[in-house]
């Protein structure tokens, strides 16, 4: 009996089509993967699928049939919203991408868990309590009986999707639904919410239905997958099928763009290469107050650093560990202690404004480090007037630039709502060489893009160090597209240099625990179901 | 760690209360300097054409103008803080008695008008930002568009002609003290509250429909409704709640500035209010009672922020444990 049947669903807004016809069904203990960019109708299909849409002016059409032991059977499609909430938190549960934005900041964690049980359970705020105790209890929440009084901002990351799937579970559903639930995370944070969902599945018989954009994350936890491009389905296999046989163009661009360790090194650069950024003892601290007076931040801890002229150095570590702290001192944007030369000239404190252009910066998110009221020629073009630079050239100085990025020049009147996730970091990029900067600092620059989209951004990137001889500092989390992006690589944990080494030495063999953690923790090419075998 | 126990709560309040008398301190500070720096002699200008040396020397004795500056502020101070505000250059009262008479006015205005304010903003904002883009979130927007840009003279006016004249069912202006005369307080107190309450009306409902329009598309709203919550749970327990933060802010700031007096509608009702008792201050040069009155003010605002400060506290556990 399967827990869940879609066929044929539709999603409309207005004239644009979402979601165009698609079904699949899924048994119990089973976990079905959606796999599809951003755009291509996944989180629409799961959630128009289950009731919980909620976007005005939608139209869905199909069948979702749910089937539920204590609830009986029901079509969820055009169901009443009342009887949609007997399903939802009861039948189906959800965890959803961001933790910190999924749980209110205002209530305490027993009262969110509880929340559900006392809708569906009359359970009284005694026994809800015990129960909820029992559920931080199993999603490994350490010391839960303090932490039933405690709020979300109290929490790491990590521990608050924990207490995401705690509430999404609380009744026991039929089936749980897992939308990006690992995406926001840090990659050791992932692997443990990945084998917690699993754990719990195999006890409580679940049936889940796991979203995300990452092949890699699919092939771990799920046994079939379902491939959406513009809203249809393209392909729906076991996954060690898909895997090793795709059979869809679409599903093959999917599995090539996908970050692997193993992939390329970048093209050795002459040894004798000149140190271009010296970076000596930078130490930052953060002053902040606790109730037990002022303290600080240890953001950064006494870390030093070469890079030579032409070559990567991939900066990487989980959030906190001081990455971008070590890029916005740099650039002058926090204070630091410490020494820093770029080609021999003082960088930290007070320097010469034409000294600090030597540098630029390219921003992780696309959307927000575009003014929207600025075309994207006027974009490029700012650099060059707040410094006065090439007067009455400007235009030209754009196309060159334009053309560099590989954007068409008729995209400098563009606003940036006109332009993709790529298009604009692209333009970002653009913007950044704009003053032929020795150094760019490029900051998660590619985490927040598809992975198809990021493939390209950094073979472009490849390619203008090759045409440019450009010197960059890449700072990213994903261990895979720095091991194809940098020529040394330094691991940052908590503010504190870790390992700092030539990439290849590293990644053949990491010496230290944290690194090879890391290295662990990154989902392995083939799906575990293959080396489950 | 026990978060929930007023412990924090207790800490965040010694706080905000040693940061209420710094700024006090400050304010004693400038007012004092008031005085100090007006250009001339206060106590010429005080007199004007009543001027002759006799009533200079004497009004000067008695402001205690004639002593050293740090000795004036020493007194200045410790007057203050004992209720002491010297002496009204003009009518020659205590300038506390003749800021506490016009307090209770003042208070009964700003009370009642905030009533109202919340009475109506409060629903007619969560009501709109629920229903975005909807028949319901139109009237509303289109109705406060127009609460804020009626003048508050205007809408005093029109309210006496309708509630006053047409209807005779209230009188047009006048006080009546709540102790004396409950009745007679509670007739003349509803056509000034409405008109002041009215434009604070208008003014919060905006910010509230914008604050429950922002949490509505939140997150964790998203998480209530799959849980299968009922919508007045989701509202009330989720929405409503976070919405309320911000706004708490925008009501203590509409509060502070009824109470440091509303001069067109008092004027408009015959309302004795700290806000003519200023105007005319003003308009005299009486520089005791100005002194006064901005202290006065100031109080009363350091005292709404205080309140304003706590209810935040109370209701957003990161501001009481951050």
């Amino acid at each position: 009996m399967n827990v869940l049947e879609v066929a044929d669903l539709h999603v409309s807004i207005g004239r644009t089509d979402i979601v165009r016809g698609v079904s699949f069904a899924l048994e119990p203990e089973q976990t079905l993967g959606i796999v599809g960019e951003s755009g291509s109708g996944k989180s629409m299909t799961v959630l128009a699928a289950t009731g919980l849409l909620d976007a005005p002016g939608a139209r869905v059409s199909g069948s979702s049939f749910l089937h539920d032991e204590r609830l009986g059977d029901s079509q969820l499609i055009g169901q009443t919203p009342k009887a949609l909430r007997r399903v939802h938190g009861d039948a189906i549960g959800f965890v959803f991408q961001d933790p910190s934005t999924s749980l209110n900041p205002l209530l305490t964690l027993e009262r969110q868990i509880t929340e559900s049980l006392e809708a569906h359970r009359n359970m009284t705020r005694r026994a809800a309590r015990v129960r909820a105790l029992d559920l931080l209890t199993a999603v490994g929440i350490p010391s839960p009986e303090n932490r039933l009084d405690a709020y979300p901002h109290q929490l790491s990351g990590g521990q608050r999707q924990r207490v995401m799937i705690a509430i999404a579970l609380a009744c026991d559903p039929a089936l749980l639904i897992a939308d990006e639930p690992t995406t926001a995370l840090d990659v050791t944070t992932q692997a443990q919410i990945i084998s917690l969902v699993r754990d719990l599945q195999e006890q409580r018989g679940t049936a889940v239905v796991w979203i995300s954009h990452d092949l890699g994350v699919i092939g771990q936890v799920a046994d079939s997958c379902l491939v959406l491009q513009e809203g249809r389905v393209v392909e729906h296999r076991p996954i060690v099928d898909l895997v090793d046989a795709p059979a869809h163009p679409y599903t093959q661009v999917l599995l090539a763009a996908r970050p692997r360790l193993g992939g390329s090194p970048p093209p050795p650069v002459d040894d004798s290469g000149a140190v271009l950024l010296d970076v000596a003892n930078l130490d930052v601290r953060f002053p902040v107050s606790t109730p037990t007076g002022r303290t600080h931040v240890h953001a950064v801890q006494d870390v030093s650093f070469q890079v030579r002229r032409g070559t990567t150095l991939g900066l990487v570590g989980e959030s906190g560990s001081g990455k971008s702290t070590i890029a916005n001192a740099l650039t002058g944007l926090v204070r630091a202690n410490g020494d820093a030369w770029l080609d021999g000239q003082v960088l930290l404190g007070k320097v010469p404004r034409d000294r600090r252009r030597r540098l630029a910066m390219v921003f992780q998110d696309p959307f927000s480090s575009l003014d929207p009221r600025i075309s994207a020629g006027g974009a490029v073009a700012e650099p060059l007037r707040v410094h006065r630079l090439r007067p009455g050239r400007h235009r030209e100085r754009v196309a060159e630039l334009f053309d560099l990025v590989r954007l068409p020049g008729a995209f400098a009147s563009r606003f940036p709502h006109e332009l993709s996730g790529g298009q604009r970091q692209r333009v970002s990029i653009a913007r950044a060489l704009a003053l032929e900067p020795d150094l760019l600092i490029l900051d998660e620059a590619t985490a927040s893009l598809d992975a198809s989209i990021q493939a390209q951004v950094l073979q472009l990137l490849r390619d203008l160090q090759q045409e440019l001889a450009l010197t960059y500092l890449f700072i990213a989390h994903d261990l895979a597209i720095v091991q194809d992006m940098s020529h040394d690589v330094l691991v940052m944990r908590e503010g504190v240099a870790v390992e700092y080494r030539p990439a290849a030495d590293l990644f053949a063999d990491p010496r230290e625990q944290y690194t090879q953690r890391l290295l662990a923790a990154i989902p392995p090419e083939r799906p575990r179901a293959a080396l489950e075998r | 760690m026990r978060s929930g126990s007023p412990r924090a709560l207790v800490v965040f309040l010694g706080g905000r209360l040693l940061y209420s008398a710094v700024v006090l301190f400050g304010v004693l500070v400038l007012t004092f300097a008031i005085v100090q720096l007006v250009p001339g002699d206060p106590i010429r200008l005080a007199l004007g054409t009543r001027f002759n040396q006799e009533a200079y020397d004497a009004l000067r004795a008695a402001s205690g103008l004639d002593r050293p500056l740090s000795e004036q502020f020493f007194s200045y101070v410790t007057g203050a803080l004992t209720g002491d505000l010297g002496v009204s250059f003009r009518s020659g009262q205590p300038v506390t008695l003749l800021l506490l008479e016009r307090l209770p006015a003042t208070i009964s205005l700003a009370v009642v008008g905030l009533l109202i304010a919340l009475l109506i903003s409060v629903p007619a904002g969560i009501w709109a930002g629920l229903r975005e883009g909807r028949l319901a979130d139109g009237i509303v927007r289109v109705t406060s568009q127009f609460g804020v840009s009626i003048p508050d003279f205007w809408m005093g006016l029109l309210l006496i002609t309708l509630f006053a004249g047409v209807l005779g069912w209230l009188p047009s202006s006048g006080y009546a003290p709540l102790a004396e005369d409950p009745a007679g307080w509670a007739r003349r107190v509803i056509l000034p509250a409405l008109t002041v309450g009215l434009v604070a009306a208008a003014i919060l409902t905006r910010y509230i429909r914008a604050a429950v329009l922002e949490v509505a598309h939140a997150g964790f709203v998203r998480t209530a409704r799959s849980k299968g919550l009922a919508p007045s749970v989701v509202t009330g327990r989720h929405i409503v709640r976070n919405a309320l933060v911000p706004v708490l802010t925008i009501v203590g700031i509409q509060l502070a500035t009824i109470l440091s007096g509303v001069i067109v509608v008092e004027v408009v009702f015959a309302w004795p209010g700290l806000g003519r008792l200023v105007y005319d201050a003003v308009a005299a040069r009486d520089y005791a009672l100005i002194q006064g009155a901005v202290l006065l003010i100031a109080v009363l605002f350091l005292f709404v922020n205080l309140i304003v400060d706590v209810l935040s506290a109370i209701v957003d556990p990161r501001i009481r444990l951050s």
